[in-house]
């Protein structure tokens, strides 16, 4: 039996699965853009404090994911077995590329422009709203771009702490060294992945259009 | 919140105090400096790079606070006005505009009346008769980015933008500095003519000596963040002072190497 021929058997597992996976995908990159846009936007002009938090983010993408995964799950509140745990490692990990993203491309915005937005009287939330994060949406939605690609890819290790999605199937195929029921799960994944990118893509070329 | 041409009517639309600006670290980018801007005078500060001429004109929309002394607006202390009212009754232009990339032109030109909530009617309409008084077509140009302009077209735009609003003040950047000379020649013509009918304080900062003899009333000469002196143009060429012959010299064939960017 190959690959295709186990998710047409299973397609309503398959298709039970990719929704958990597109739930995880979407509540942690809910949760990290909730907090890297804002934090981004905060550090623009923090120099030395966005050296330290770009640090600890990047420090944090380089734990290999199943450990992460494993080093959350004996925290309290936000640890244990499932859902909340891959969530709140998920989050971290989209985090670095929303929280660079976001200082770069606001950092980016020409400075004669911005000069001239507050020489010409408009308060510094006018000039961030009107000026800087309009200007700075295409190199903060390819941040956006990349944080949910590894989101996607990232998630299927969740699977390992039981929070479900389309690594159960990759991990049963590895369990039952059974590659057809890997591809199972890694297939679906992957068209997650390129369609959320080829769609992210379009609406970054036309706000780079804008 | 009363705008500055129904405040109170000194004598003097600017007035700088033993004005001193500090780099954080200590350096003092202009030291001591007292000079008037008269009503609806054209002053131009002139000097080399890192003379304190920016510096100076940004200390007048308080995009910088002084580190000494005092700046008054209208006769009254700088720090008692909003630092935003201030800066919407002052239009501003620098080098390369600054205009907004993402805005039509119309948007741009109509950005300090947008701010100020004027009717969307009443901001067409201004728009209009500002693109035109500044030599561009509204039909042809209003809805065009600034990246589809020329340099100069968008210098023009730069120049719309600041009188959108009617400030009684215009501060004024290097605003010609990168254009091709003929270009900048003809908006040189065009600006000077503006600027007498239209009778605002203009300060006007230049490292260019022809420019800052065809258009000023005065030309405050800056060297080193130290007013040299004050000068009408008549009188500029014959001063003594060796910072003005530098600069003298340099109209003079030959002598355009002679300390003068």
């Amino acid at each position: 039996m190959n690959w295709y021929q186990f998710l047409l058997r299973n397609r309503n597992e398959v298709f039970e699965r990719s929704l958990e996976h597109v739930g995880l995908v979407a509540a942690s990159m809910a949760i990290a853009l909730a907090i890297g846009l804002p934090l981004g936007i905060a550090l623009v002009r923090r120099a030395n404090l966005q050296r330290w938090v770009i640090g600890v983010a990047n420090v944090v993408q380089t734990i290999p994911s199943l450990a992460l995964f494993g080093f959350l799950i004996p925290v309290p509140w936000i640890g244990g077995i499932g859902n909340s745990t891959a969530i709140v490692a998920l989050s971290l990990y989209a985090l670095l590329p929303i929280l660079r993203n976001t200082t770069i491309g606001i950092a980016g915005v020409d400075p004669a422009v911005v000069e001239s937005a507050r020489g010409m009287g408009m308060t510094p939330r006018q000039v961030l709203w009107r000026v800087q994060l309009p200007l700075a949406a295409p190199v903060l939605l390819a941040g956006i771009r990349v944080a949910t690609a590894l989101c996607i890819g990232v998630t299927t290790i969740a699977a390992a702490i039981g929070a479900g999605g389309l690594g159960v199937f990759i991990f049963r195929g590895l369990a039952m060294v059974n590659n057809q029921v890997i591809l199972a799960g890694a297939i679906p994944a992957a068209v997650l992945a390129i369609a959320a990118d080829s769609g992210l893509g379009y609406f970054q070329r036309s706000s780079a259009r804008r | 919140m009363t705008s500055l041409s129904e405040a109170f009517q000194s004598r003097y639309t600017i007035e700088f105090q033993a004005t001193t600006y500090q780099l954080p670290s200590g350096k003092a980018l202009i030291s001591g400096l007292n000079l008037n801007v008269a009503r609806g005078e054209t002053l131009v500060l002139l000097g080399r790079s890192g003379s304190g001429k920016t510096t100076t004109l940004k200390l007048i929309n308080r995009l910088l606070e002084p580190s000494g002394g005092e700046i008054l607006i209208d006769g009254r202390p700088i720090g008692s006005w909003d630092p935003i009212e201030l800066r919407r009754s002052m239009g501003y232009v620098i080098q390369d505009a600054g205009l907004f990339p993402h805005w039509t032109v119309e948007r741009n030109v109509g950005l300090v009346p947008t701010l100020a909530n004027w009717t969307q009617d009443r901001i067409r309409a201004r728009v209009r008769e500002m693109l035109s008084l500044v030599g561009l077509a509204p039909e042809e140009f209003s809805q065009r980015r600034p990246s589809s302009l020329s340099g100069g077209q968008r210098q023009r735009v730069g120049v719309a933008r600041a009188l959108a609003a009617d400030p009684p003040i215009l501060l004024m950047d290097e605003p010609f500095a990168a254009l091709d000379p003929i270009t900048r020649a003809d908006l040189q013509r065009e600006f000077r003519a503006l600027s007498l009918r239209l009778q605002k304080t203009i300060v006007f900062v230049t490292h260019d000596v022809r420019e800052a003899l065809f258009l000023a009333t005065r030309i405050a000469l800056l060297d080193q963040g130290r007013l040299v002196g004050v000068y009408a143009p008549a009188e500029f060429l014959k001063a003594a002072e060796p910072e003005i012959r530098a600069f003298a010299e340099s109209l003079e064939p030959g002598g355009g190497h002679k300390g003068v960017e």
